[in-house]
């Protein structure tokens, strides 16, 4: 069985976010980059299908060559090998354009199955999974808190607001996986070190014969055309609790003041 | 005159609340897009909401009831909504901008050719055309954004971002659409539905209240505490990951950048410190209580009102002078 898991390049959330004036995206070399967080949870279970059931394994990143650490980041978790796909072209692609580089990106390789992260720490926008899995004619079986392959059947756990349903497919198929699917392990030192020599193969849009028109800032079809940072929130009321109730007292009272209650 | 589609999300025959405030919005705008309202019913129930869809603004119902509707995953609805815009005059169809409606607006998008734009918390009309406003990073940065001209606008609205308000409409047109899946849309079954709710306490995504614990409670039966607090205020409960985390609270109340997006109007965190993760799916809450007995806890920066102290002695006593208020 093959598996590919798409994988992003984001800023660290916990630092700060520097967005360029001029092309209003996010400069992926200022700041600190990480492997989406999310992506983890992803990686953790396409191990397991290796584990389980032998499955090879190749991680795809559609981002600037400087992306290229977190290509080997994450074939250091024991995956297999490495596609990236760079060309500046790509840069300022919405959610659907980037969907469309992937996509092309695995009509050109073997799979069975892609596990995607359900959404990605910085663009939050979910969409990328589904439209990938349009774009390559398979079902979605998004936001997996459980998945289980045999043979050639897919059942997955998809949460929602109540709870989850139990939904299944044959393969080939997309899902995407929430972080309450599994706990990440860490990568070994071995690892780390074997990532080094992965195979990893680089490929242009030219590569992949997609028109560049089609993707990037040209090809978005939803943009982002100005923003503004949030404004400061004021300081608020801080109580100290001594013990005696007071604080309690003075919430409930606040509570009513602003008709909660 | 053109139609505004608005996608209703709706469970047991009801619309829920992010439908009423979508329609809402839709009307408050129709006249500036020179477009009358009408509202999209998938599933069974359609003629039984009608006249609530009317009432906040539907002047026209599509709906669809076969049985193919419900046993398989996204493209049913997908298909649906293509057939819809075949009969319809549109060029922009609001939908909830919750996880698997996207995945229904991003498969349409895609083969429609449309522009998708989440997490929508305010909107304009500009030249016939959508301007969004939307937060992004946690609500850091406010930005404003648009589908490019001649495309299909497909809107994901976010909860609590407008008011539901009734507008004392008629009954709407109800019109029946015809669907024929492809085979694709039936590929993907759905086997079960597992329900986990047994309360009947509001989703934290469409509370006015919700009442946050996090590590600081210490055990899992301190989500009792913040059961008894938000009953009080019939508010929702959810979870810092912290707490999720230890199996304290299901993951699907998880508030923050990997779990639910919220924007109450009123937040009340216990034992949570406010990490930049937590509050990226809170801070949009218009009013902000904590309880801590850090003082120097991160979430106070943002808070409107914070209780410095032990959350066992003040929640308790909270809930009695609560209880004293409501009589
Ligand atoms: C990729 C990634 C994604 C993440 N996503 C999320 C997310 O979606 N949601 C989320 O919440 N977190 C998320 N986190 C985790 C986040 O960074 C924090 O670790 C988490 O929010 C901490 O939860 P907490 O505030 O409950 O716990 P802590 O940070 O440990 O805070 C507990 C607080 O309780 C207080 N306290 C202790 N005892 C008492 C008492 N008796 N009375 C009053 N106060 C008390 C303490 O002073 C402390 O401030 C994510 C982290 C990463 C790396
Ligand atoms: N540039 C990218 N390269 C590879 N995978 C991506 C990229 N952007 C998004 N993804 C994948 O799509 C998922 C959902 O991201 P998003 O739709 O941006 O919320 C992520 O968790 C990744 O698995």
């Amino acid at each position: 069985m093959k598996v590919i898991v798409p994988v992003k390049r984001v800023p660290d959330t916990a630092g700060e976010k520097v967005i360029d004036k001029e092309t209003l995206t996010v400069d992926r070399d200022a700041g600190e980059s990480v492997l989406c967080p999310v992506n983890e949870f992803a990686i953790e279970e396409a191990v397991r299908l290796k584990e389980n059931l032998g499955a090879e394994v190749t991680v795809l990143l559609v981002g600037p060559e400087s992306a290229q650490s977190v290509v080997r980041k994450a074939l250091s978790y024991g995956l297999d090998a490495g596609l990236q796909v760079t060309d500046d072209a790509i840069a300022g692609s919405d959610a659907l354009g980037t969907a469309r580089v992937i996509a092309k990106a695995l009509e050109g390789v073997e799979w069975d199955l892609v596990v995607f992260g359900n959404q990605s720490t910085d663009a939050r926008t979910c969409l990328v999974p589904a439209a990938v899995a349009e774009l390559l004619g398979v079902p979605s079986l998004t936001y997996a808190r459980h998945l289980h392959v045999e043979d050639d059947k897919i059942t997955v756990h998809r949460e929602h607001e109540e709870g989850f349903d139990v939904v299944e497919s044959s393969l080939p198929a997309v899902v995407s996986v929430v972080e309450a699917i599994n706990e990440p392990r860490y990568p070994s030192f071995k690892g780390i070190m074997a990532a080094k020599s992965k195979p990893l193969d680089v490929k242009s849009l030219a590569d992949l014969g997609v028109e560049p028109e089609q993707v990037g800032a040209n090809g978005a079809v939803a943009t982002m055309y100005a923003f503004e940072p949030r404004p400061p929130k004021e300081a608020g009321t801080v109580v100290e609790d001594d013990g005696s109730g007071a604080a309690a007292t003075r919430l409930a009272d606040w509570l009513v003041e602003k008709k909660f209650v | 005159m053109g139609e505004m589609l608005v996608l209703i999300d709706h469970s047991e025959g009801q619309p829920r609340k992010l439908s009423l405030q979508m329609l809402s919005a839709a009307a408050g705008l129709a006249d500036d897009a020179g477009a009358s309202v009408a509202a999209v019913w998938l599933g069974p129930g359609a003629a039984g909401a009608a006249d609530t869809l009317g009432a906040y603004g539907a002047s026209k119902v599509y709906h669809w009831d076969a049985e193919e509707a419900h046993g398989f995953v996204t493209l049913p609805q997908v298909e649906a909504l293509q057939a819809v815009l075949e009969t319809a005059d549109a060029d922009v169809v609001f939908f909830a901008s919750t996880n698997h409606v996207k995945d229904v607006a991003s498969r349409l998008a895609i083969r429609v050719d449309g522009g998708v734009i989440t997490d929508v918390t305010g909107l304009r009309v500009e030249d016939g055309r959508f301007v969004a406003i939307k937060e992004v990073f946690g609500g850091d940065l406010i930005t404003t954004s648009k589908v490019a001209d001649g495309k299909l606008q497909l809107l994901g609205i976010a909860s609590n971002a407008f008011p539901a308000e009734e507008r004392g409409g008629g009954s709407p047109e109800l019109v029946a659409v015809d669907v024929a899946l492809s085979d694709d849309a039936t590929a993907a079954t759905v086997v079960s539905v597992e329900k986990q709710t047994t309360s009947d306490r509001p989703d934290i995504g469409e509370a006015a209240i919700v009442v946050a614990g996090g590590r600081g409670l210490g055990k899992e039966d301190g989500f009792e505490l913040m059961e008894e607090l938000a009953d009080v205020l019939g508010a929702g409960v959810g979870a810092s990951r912290a707490a999720t985390d230890a199996g304290w609270y299901p993951h699907r109340y998880q508030i923050g950048q990997t779990g639910r997006t919220i924007s109450p109007t009123l937040y009340i965190g216990s034992g949570i410190s406010g990490a930049i993760q937590h509050r990226a799916g809170m801070q949009t809450a218009q009013n902000i209580v904590a309880i801590n007995k850090d003082a120097e806890a991160p979430i106070f920066q943002i808070a409107d009102f914070g209780v410095v102290g032990d959350l066992y002695q003040v929640v308790p006593k909270l809930i009695e002078e609560l209880e004293a208020r409501k009589g």
